[in-house]
């Protein structure tokens, strides 16, 4: 069996152009990351890395990620189900503005929250008056975490829900059984290995959300710097090694959800194989 | 079983059989008004304050507008680059088997998993002109650090799996009888490439080159450090916004912010119905 | 089981929510809102206070820090960050503060020398052995020659170098408005980079080995040399700079509300003490404490410092004319 571009010598050209490219582009930066981590040998990484404040960093964005992550569920699962199963007004309309926090420049949607919930907004001087803080404390920094992350699981659910079609979910109903059943029997078993892939995504930008953070954040060490802003202030005050060393650890973060995405997908496969 | 045969047509069931839709339209609903509408009226009531002549000013600045083009230029180039970059990747990882493809596919992700600032001091490091790329590519007399082929590589990196990931499964739906068939009829490798799979992968990656091409537009973290920041030919848009807000001028800031919004929106909205149609035109295809 | 596993997940969340919040020890907390290189200054700081106040007090305190771009860290206390105090570089900043009626109105009469325990100016700092023989601000419109600063637009260190430059072209062509503006000109299109803040300025010039010059707080510029071996680079304080001043003041409101009130303003007249004072001068800021200024003399080339207001009116004038949308700075900068 004959196919495009199955000659040997196309093969391998492409092969290897394709894996040149990707060490150069994608591999490389993964590597410089590590290197300048270790420049200073593992004792420095490591003082750098059990510093007081880099705890306390880390702490906070994985608590940040552990809050946001059901609340994205939550609200994904619940939309995918709305615009693949239904058909209402507005439909297209609900599904692009998902898309609002991928369109928006981080710093922006930061922006906005705090233009509604910062001490001059209409909503945050009320709050101010009853002595509630959201913006510049851990909650603020959830929010507009969620905000930046909501689309991942939707996006993941929405396609292959569309693609299943409801058919199977329709014949439980014919057969009577209760909504909640029919969603954990039928529904969950069908997308649960996407279901995980967008919140290993969600979990992902969670951790490693930048911009949007940085504006309601108000940067107080030890309180509310999450890794990504602790790594730019290590970064600022000449300490390289310190920035890279967080970087490194956010660098794991990223590979730990490679192989989680690359093992789920495997699985994935093989169940479709033996299907 | 085959969960895809499924497909065709069950979307427009038009009776509500199924459970659930004050429910998921409940919870749907509170929490597009809250997290996503909301914080928007913040972004409107700013411009609000603005009449149609001022909100003009602000958007046609011709600093700003130098902005745009090499934001634009910018992703434009990057997401060229990326479309036939990621074109080669998607089609060596779905058609050949060597040692290292589970790899060269899990790393395809990398850029989305890694957080963007992380992304900016690294490419800066290896890119400057003595960092080990620097080192490498500045005798040939390609600047990239502090240049717009910087701006233009940080955008594509941050961008590439959106084409990889687009165009992989279309490739791998493909059925074989396709290019099978061309070859029989004689055709080249490069002529059956160009007459049978590039017009069935074309949507997808438009679609994957389109969501590429936007998701540069509002990229920030990734592209300021190497960037060079000069007036009228290294300053991005994001950055125009951000130079808006350390003067207090929310109303600017939000004025330029919205250009952004709208023009990623409207992208957004035509990839969308793009991809709509597409989904409907390849299931009818091979149903 | 499902249910457990939820429940586990949740009661790990509750769980490090209640860590990540400060333990609500007795102890009162103060916040300092400071600008972005003050960090390791403050951070040697605050434990010799924090003995200070225990010892004259019999209280333990504690110090949080919050650092960024001096603007961003006041627009932060606009929309709500409760900072007791305010360690600025810049003046404006702290007045956006008082004209929102966070702090007192007449904050500069408030603590002596206009509420400014320190002050520097900008200087050079350029490659071993100067090869571009750079020595003041006329050396630097010479053809060739790549400066590297902080965007004026995004940073307080940018704005100052700017308004030296200004300072000089304007005494030494006097006040010759064209001549100025060329100079100004030239100046500006001589910078190879515009990073967004002083440090990123400072990683463009030493890491990445770009420009010829780094300009920057004579504090910073010393500081770097320190840091990156006084071999490799040189100190040049030009012989008219600006009179950098470095301004502190309560955030009244805060620290009312915080019951913090006492402690803040112990806390910037600490800045006055002849052991603050001798630490800033350690790092390289000038004081005017006399004992310190005279131990340190030599550290510190005497230099003319014109003040902002001597080159521009007032900052409110100077933020109008030069740095606002459409100012002289985006006019010089236009091709």
């Amino acid at each position: 069996m004959q196919r495009i571009g199955d000659a040997p010598a196309v093969r391998r050209l492409l092969i290897t152009a394709a894996v040149l490219l990707a060490a150069l582009f994608l591999l490389l930066p993964l590597v410089a990351i590590f290197a300048q981590a270790f420049a200073r040998g593992v004792d420095v990484f490591w003082a750098n890395i059990t510093n007081t404040y880099t705890l306390a960093a880390i702490q906070l964005t994985l608590v940040i990620a552990v809050l946001t992550i059901p609340v994205c569920l939550v609200f994904g699962v619940a939309l995918a189900w709305l615009v693949t199963r239904f058909r209402f007004p507005g439909r297209r309309i609900l599904q692009t503005l998902i898309d609002i926090p991928f369109a928006v420049s981080p710093v922006v949607a930061g922006l906005v929250y705090l233009l509604l919930y910062g001490r001059t907004g209409w909503l945050g001087s009320w709050l101010d008056g009853h002595d509630i803080q959201l913006m510049f404390a851990w909650p603020g920094i959830l929010m507009v975490t969620i905000f930046v992350t909501c689309p991942f699981v939707a996006r993941e659910l929405i396609p292959l829900m569309q693609a299943q079609g409801s058919r199977e979910e329709e014949a439980a109903v014919t057969l009577g059984a209760p909504g909640w059943t029919i969603f954990r029997r039928v529904t969950l078993p069908n997308i649960r290995w996407a279901l995980l892939y967008g919140v290993i995504l969600t979990n992902a930008r969670a951790v490693g959300e930048f911009g949007a953070v940085s504006v309601v954040s108000g940067a107080i060490r030890g309180q509310t710097n999450t890794l990504p802003l602790h790594l730019e202030q290590l970064y600022q005050d000449y300490n390289t090694v310190g920035a890279f060393a967080s970087a490194s650890l956010l660098a794991l973060i990223a590979l730990l959800t490679l192989v989680a995405k690359a093992s789920l997908e495997w699985r994935a496969a093989r169940r479709e194989d033996h299907a | 079983m085959s969960t895809r045969s499924f497909a065709i047509g069950l979307g427009s069931t038009p009776k509500r059989v199924l459970p659930g839709f004050g429910l998921s339209l409940g919870i749907s609903l509170t929490f597009v008004s809250l997290m996503l509408l909301l914080p928007m009226t913040g972004l409107f009531g700013q411009l609000a304050g603005l009449s149609l002549a001022e909100y003009w000013t602000i958007i046609t600045n011709d600093r700003v507008v130098a902005s745009y083009v090499v934001t634009i230029g910018a992703a434009a180039v990057a997401a060229i680059v990326n479309a036939a970059f990621g074109l080669l990747l998607a089609w060596v990882l779905v058609r050949y088997e060597f040692p290292g493809k589970r790899l060269l596919d899990a790393l395809m992700d990398l850029p989305f998993a890694l957080p963007t600032a992380v992304a900016g001091i690294t490419l800066a490091t290896l890119y400057a002109s003595n960092g080990w790329m620097g080192r490498l590519l500045e005798p040939l007399g390609l600047q990239v650090a502090y240049t717009w082929v910087g701006i233009a590589l940080a955008m594509a990196f941050t961008s590439i799996p959106f084409v990889v990931r687009t165009v992989q499964p279309v490739l791998e739906d493909m059925p074989h009888e396709m290019d099978e068939a061309a070859l029989t009829l004689g055709a080249s490798d490069i002529t059956g490439f160009r007459r049978v799979i590039l017009p069935h992968l074309w949507p997808a990656l438009v679609t994957g080159t389109g969501l590429a091409f936007v998701r540069s537009l509002g990229e920030f973290g990734a592209i300021i450090f190497i960037a060079g920041n000069m007036p009228y030919e290294t300053e991005i848009t994001a950055l125009m916004i951000f130079v808006r807000l350390q003067e207090y001028d929310y109303a600017g800031a939000s004025a330029i912010a919205s250009v952004v919004l709208f023009a990623s929106l409207a992208l957004l909205l035509v990839i969308n119905i793009w991809q709509g149609r597409f989904i409907k035109r390849l299931h009818g295809g091979h149903g | 089981m499902r249910l457990t596993s939820l429940r586990r997940t949740l009661l790990a969340a509750a769980l490090g929510i209640g860590l990540a919040t400060p333990a609500l020890a007795a102890e009162r907390e103060l916040l300092n809102s400071s600008y972005d290189i003050a960090r390791e200054l403050f951070s040697a700081i605050n434990p010799e206070f924090i003995t200070h106040w225990q010892a004259e007090n019999g209280e333990e305190v504690e110090i949080q820090q919050s650092h960024g771009g001096s603007s961003a860290q006041a627009r932060a206390i606009l929309q709500g960050l409760r900072a007791d105090v305010v360690t600025y570089n810049q003046v404006t900043d702290v007045q956006v503060l008082a004209d929102a009626g966070l702090v007192a109105e007449d904050w500069q009469q408030q603590l002596p020398n206009n509420a400014s325990p320190y002050y520097s100016t900008t200087a050079f700092l350029v490659r071993k052995d100067n090869p571009k023989g750079i020595e003041s601000w006329d050396d630097l419109v010479e053809e060739g020659v790549q400066i590297v600063f902080p965007n004026p637009k995004t940073s307080g260190n940018g704005r100052y170098t700017y308004l030296a430059a200004w300072g000089f072209a304007d005494q030494e062509y006097g006040g010759d408005e064209e001549r100025v503006h060329d100079f100004m000109r030239t100046f500006l299109r001589n910078v190879a980079v515009f990073d967004t803040g002083g440090r990123g300025a400072t990683t463009s010039f030493i890491e990445r080995g770009i420009g010829d010059v780094l300009i920057s707080f004579e504090s910073e510029v010393n500081n770097i040399r320190q840091e990156y071996g006084s071999d490799d680079y040189e100190v040049i304080v030009p012989p008219v700079s600006i009179l950098a001043e470095f301004p502190v003041a309560v955030v009244e409101s805060n620290a009312e509300r915080n019951g913090n009130q006492d402690l803040a303003q112990a806390y910037l007249e600490y800045l006055y003490s002849e052991e603050a004072q001798r630490m800033l001068a350690g790092f390289n800021y000038r004081v005017h404490h006399e004992a310190v200024v005279e131990e340190f003399a030599e550290n510190f080339p005497a230099t003319e410092l014109l003040t902002v207001e001597e080159i521009g009116g007032s900052w409110d004038e100077v933020m109008d004319t030069h740095f606002g949308s459409g100012g002289l700075l985006d006019q010089l900068q236009r091709r």
